[in-house]
């Protein structure tokens, strides 16, 4: 018994060791993953690596205030003489920890529903549960997320809260998509008659095969949701000042636009910079287990 | 059928999302130094102190007959409110999915033709830009770069304060202006429309011609393609008859998602252009919370979500075969 659990070990280690190499012959991902993780030491080391840490919260220089770029401030500086290179650095970590903790509070609970309902389709569970998530998708999830902060109060917990809300449906569907296909296959079967467990079954017969698109999706989402959230924030309705936030900061810098080009313009790049590398790293992780799989 | 089932659920779903708040909705109306007899009676007025699915009920009735209640904000009824709103999205909307659909299409192809030459690199670095760039990311570049700097293109409403508006017949901006005759209208609107339709519709716009080119490539291996070719059919009648046809429908079916996701960002790029549309006017109310409005608003987002579902149905069903005959020899 023991051996067989090792060889298995081995066998995974095998396969991890394969998609490595896929991944790492292909330079977009490569340098996906390398946006992101430099993103993320950013975000992490903030209070070291931001030239001026202090500046991130309330503080106020107005001799220093909207300086263009230049070599002390290499994206210049707010109105009230804030350097907007060290607000974009603690910037990230708001879109990071929104990107985490939605997408973890969504992922389990709509990958969940949908394994349960895909797996029991046919049934009122399965209908309970897809016409759910009919309704929700029928919306932008923007535009409701939007709608449930303005009645709750403006804060980041708040619309962490409505974008998770709005968020599981998706997991929902991509699961219940595959479940229904593979509850058919002939493994799913033998488990059956071997008298397996319902949860059993669904969770190590299903869940093992829906992985690699879940993980695709965990990647290319993070990207989105921190887009929702920037936007929410540049409506007013989530961080509130004087939190760094890149989306707050497009909205404030948007307002001296003509002449004070760059509160706006570095803010908005930093949050290109963040979907861009979330997308072609989740693009990399998507053609590796195609790959893999073909 | 099923699109008046969720219809009818998103309305309970908004409407649970605007009534289980924290807070007393007539209170927040009237203000914190309204007289409790006068809340007492706009409670009563909007039967808020009954059971929530009897407020539903009540609701629901004045729905279907178009009464969505009074906007707290504007002080009028929601429906006019809407009325007045509605035609400035949906001009901008059809514009951007004009945009996003023949311009993602026609790069599509492009890059499916010279497929890794260096139109094709070009396209897709385009594309990348274009599906990570977030909507209100671009109009700001945009208003930056054609309204500031180059000082191209009007920044700001739909139509410049020194020409006369047109007289208000479908609710379009450029095409009132055409049925009065009046061209430097025409040509104002019009311009007035590029950069928001733009930032609306470069996302979208890139991400179908990724979809179009891997389909076309797809497509191109396939056995009816060297039949038509063993026939001696001129390249360019095989791309434009045979091949786009049967490549263009999953450019079609994501397109109506697009389309719809892009009814989320008008809420941004609206408000940045100070666009004088429903979404703007949403964005307004959701800051006032004006509830009536907020839910007014999400059913009409929904609403055109569906009908664009299923006029993107419709469309597929046209251009693919297959499915246009399954469905004839079913019935």
């Amino acid at each position: 018994m023991a051996g067989i659990k090792k060889k298995d070990l081995s066998h995974t280690w095998e396969k991890i060791k394969k998609s490595w190499y896929k991944f790492s012959k292909n330079p977009l991902s490569i340098i996906g993953a390398t946006i992101v993780l430099l993103i993320m030491c950013l975000a992490i080391f903030a209070p070291f690596v931001a030239p001026y840490p202090e500046h991130a919260g309330n503080f106020v220089d107005f001799r220093n205030a909207s300086q263009p770029p230049s070599l002390h401030h290499l994206f210049g500086t707010d109105v009230f003489g804030r350097d907007i290179l060290s607000r974009v650095f603690f910037g990230f970590r708001f879109s990071l920890v929104m990107g985490f903790v939605v997408i973890s509070l969504t992922a389990p609970v709509g990958v969940t529903l949908g394994l349960i309902a895909g797996y029991m389709k046919g049934t009122w569970v399965d209908t309970l549960v897809m016409r759910l998530t009919d309704i929700f998708v029928a919306v932008p999830p923007l535009v409701l997320a939007l709608a449930v902060t303005s009645i709750l109060k403006p804060s980041v917990f708040n619309a962490m809260m409505a974008v998770s809300l709005m968020w599981w449906p998706w997991y929902c569907r991509l699961v219940y998509g595959i479940a229904s296909s593979i509850k058919n296959e002939f493994f799913v079967q033998a488990a059956e008659v071997t008298g397996s467990g319902k949860l059993h079954i669904i969770f190590s017969e299903i869940l093992p095969n829906c992985l690699g698109p879940i993980l695709t999706k965990i990647s290319l989402d993070m990207g989105w949701v921190i887009l929702i959230g920037s936007a929410l924030s540049f409506v007013g309705l989530g961080a509130q000042p004087p939190t760094p936030d890149l989306g707050t900061m497009v909205a404030d810098g948007g307002k001296y636009m003509p002449d004070q080009w760059w509160m706006a313009v570095f803010p908005a790049f930093a949050i290109m910079f963040v979907v861009f590398g979330f997308n072609i790293l989740g693009d990399g992780i998507r053609d590796m287990l195609e790959v893999e799989e073909g | 059928m099923h699109s008046i089932f969720v219809l009818l659920g998103l309305s309970v779903l908004v409407f649970l999302i605007a009534r289980v708040m924290p807070g007393d909705p007539a209170r927040m109306a009237l203000g914190p130094r309204a007289p409790e007899n006068v809340v007492e009676k706009f409670r009563e007025d909007l039967h808020l102190n009954k059971p929530i699915y009897v407020q539903y009920y009540y609701w629901l009735k004045g729905a279907l007959r178009g009464d969505f209640g009074t906007s707290l904000f504007t002080k009028r009824s929601v429906a006019d409110d809407i009325r007045e709103f509605f035609p400035a999205t949906l001009e901008l909307m059809l514009f951007t999915g004009i945009v996003m659909s023949v311009m993602g299409i026609l790069l599509g192809v492009l890059s499916a033709r010279h497929a890794n030459k260096w139109q094709d690199n070009v396209v897709r670095v385009v594309s990348y830009m274009g599906v990570c760039t977030p909507a209100f990311v671009f109009a700001i570049l945009f208003l930056l770069l054609f309204g500031y700097v180059l000082n191209l293109l009007p920044t700001i409403g739909r139509l410049s304060p020194w020409i006369d508006h047109p007289r208000k017949i479908t609710g379009f901006m450029t095409i009132d202006s055409l049925i009065a005759g009046n061209f430097a209208a025409f040509w104002d609107a019009l311009k007035h429309l590029i950069m928001p339709g733009l930032a609306l519709a470069l996302g979208p716009m890139a991400q179908e011609a990724r979809i179009t080119r891997s389909s076309m490539t797809e497509n191109l291996q396939r056995d009816f393609i060297a039949l038509e070719r063993s026939q001696a059919i001129p390249e360019r009648r095989i791309m434009s008859r045979y091949l786009m046809r049967i490549s263009i429908i999953p450019t079609v079916s994501v397109l109506g998602l697009d389309f719809a996701s892009q009814l989320g960002w008008a809420f941004l790029v609206e408000l940045i252009f100070n666009w004088p549309g429903i979404s703007r006017y949403g964005i307004n109310v959701m800051l006032h919370k004006d509830l009536n409005a907020i839910v007014a608003v999400i059913m009409i987002i929904g609403l055109m979500f569906l009908v664009v579902n299923i006029i993107v149905d419709i469309i597929v069903a046209w251009i693919d075969p297959r499915i246009r005959l399954g469905a004839e020899r079913s019935t």
